[in-house]
């Protein structure tokens, strides 16, 4: 639920005014940026993602730095799945990833150390 | 166990350790609560708790709100859907928590349309492109999540989207503190503050317990460094006996906080007179309800809502570990009738949930020590 993922501002979206595509580890998705409408970042910013809203801006090297924590957290799967649903690109998916809390590509999840 | 040098900046980790030690040496017990649930998975995470003097307790707070959500909203919600033939739209850490009759994904299986979205945006999404359902978002979410959701019913009122409302379960962060600090079998000397929830609200909504309470806040980022330069910054306040607001996370906390999402919440959401939390009871000013200028949207004026209190199932002890009056092992089911796999309470569901943090680094503290010994026979 903290999850921030950072992403870089790559595009407008033609005829929505709120939305740009936002680029995270390869994956383009459009994100809302109402929230910082106050201080409207520009493309090619990075900003901090959460639940599909940018919530705020930051540098790039904070952004490389927050992309290193959230693989020392585990959460870069997680991450990258949540924002390749956004829009609904997965809509109703339910892989293990995202169910159990546990990252099935980390190689201390539940099963590896079962087996 | 995390060696020092697996970190990135090892050389200032160990400074900011060696700090921490040398300012704990007084013998003096030390208990710092940390607030938020994705600061407790970190610690875990990255085996914080191992660098730090044993002096230094770290309490887990109740920030993690799919771990303090009644399960009676589950369950009110769920009825929803299933009666009411509503699609329920939820976050995918939603989707395994327990209700009394199952949860959403259990019910999924049964026939209800559940789904999940990743952001309250593509719940509205769902609406726009299914005119013959009703989509309903079950929201959860501390102040970082509440601005979206207001965001969303802006434009969804905006647009004039009709089968789309929300079932609001928006909890407020500071009424939870002030709760721990009143509960008499809590002592504590200091807080990290949430990371994220203070990027929209900012460092303000903290000073009263700094002023009146003599507890020094420190908001912090998740990195190592961050959560141990935010220890040092909290002893060093103790050691010289002053209680201040400091923020540690200045690369994505504002000390105004965040206007436009502040501004968005005032317009959608107003405070509930209370709410229940599990584990904390009842709670005045706590959460948010829509508005009666979005009661349209507002799915607990749209549906019939049964209004169902659960008490948690007797041995599971999840009020006490959410109020850090308990730690994770220490509740009786841990580990043993009550694990991920088969969560009896949100705590072990949740990735924020202190059970499931704890729980996930025990089993890579044993597989460590397996593979050690592995190595070494």
């Amino acid at each position: 639920m903290c999850l921030a993922i950072p992403g870089r501002i790559v595009e407008l979206v033609p005829g929505q005014a709120h939305l740009r595509t936002v680029e995270v580890a390869g994956v383009r998705r459009k994100v809302d940026l109402g929230l910082l409408q106050d201080d409207m970042p520009a493309v090619g910013d990075w900003v901090l993602i959460h639940v599909g809203f940018a919530m705020t801006k930051i540098s790039e090297q904070d952004a490389a730095e927050q992309m290193h924590l959230l693989s020392m957290l585990g959460e870069t799967e997680q991450a990258i799945q949540e924002v390749r649903g956004y829009g609904l690109a997965d809509a109703g998916g339910f892989s293990r990833a995202n169910t159990t809390g546990i990252q099935s590509g980390d190689p201390l999840s539940m099963n590896e150390h079962l087996a | 166990m995390r060696y020092v040098d697996e970190f990135r900046n090892p050389e200032l980790i160990t400074k900011a350790s060696d700090e921490i030690h040398r300012l704990a040496g007084s013998g003096r017990h030390y208990r710092i609560m940390e607030v938020c649930g994705g600061h407790t998975h970190a610690i875990y995470r990255f085996g914080l708790k191992d660098i730090l003097p044993s002096n230094i307790e770290l309490i887990h707070g109740p920030g993690c709100p799919v771990c303090v959500l009644p399960m009676g909203r589950i369950d009110d919600g769920l009825t929803v859907a299933t009666n009411s033939n509503v699609v329920f739209a939820a976050f995918g850490d939603m989707m395994r928590v327990p209700g009394t009759d199952g949860s959403p994904l259990e019910h999924k299986a049964r026939g209800t349309d559940v789904r999940i979205v990743y952001s309250p945006a593509d719940a509205l999404q769902l609406a726009r492109m299914n005119p013959g359902k009703h989509v309903m978002f079950f929201a959860i979410g501390f102040e970082t999540t509440a601005p979206s959701t207001a965001l969303t019913l802006m434009r969804a009122k905006g647009e004039g989207v009709r089968n789309f409302s929300v079932f609001c379960n928006h909890v407020t962060i500071v009424p939870a503190i002030r709760a721990i600090l009143d509960s008499p079998d809590m002592r504590l000397d200091g807080f990290i503050g949430p990371g994220h929830v203070s990027t929209v609200i900012g460092c303000r909504p903290y000073e009263w317990i700094a002023r009146n309470e003599g507890k020094p806040v420190v908001t912090s980022g998740f990195e190592p460094l961050d959560l141990l330069q935010s220890i040092v910054m909290l002893l060093r306040q103790l050691q010289a006996g002053e209680a201040r607001v400091e923020n540690q996370y200045k690369r994505a906390v504002p000390w105004e906080g965040n206007r436009a999402a502040l501004k968005a919440m005032a317009e959608v959401f107003q405070l509930r007179p209370y709410f229940e939390w599990r584990g904390l009871g009842f709670i005045s000013q706590s959460a948010l309800k829509i508005r009666d200028e979005y009661a349209e949207w507002d799915a607990e004026r749209r549906f019939p809502i049964p209004g169902t209190r659960v008490t948690d199932p007797k041995a599971a002890q999840c009020g006490e570990v959410l109020k850090g009056v308990l730690k994770p092992p220490q509740c009786k089911l841990f580990g043993k009738e009550c694990t991920p796999e088969r969560p009896i309470g949100a705590l072990m569901v949740s990735t924020e949930g202190s059970c499931a943090a704890y729980y996930n680094y025990e089993l890579r503290k044993a597989a460590a020590m397996v593979t050690r010994i592995g190595s070494v026979a």
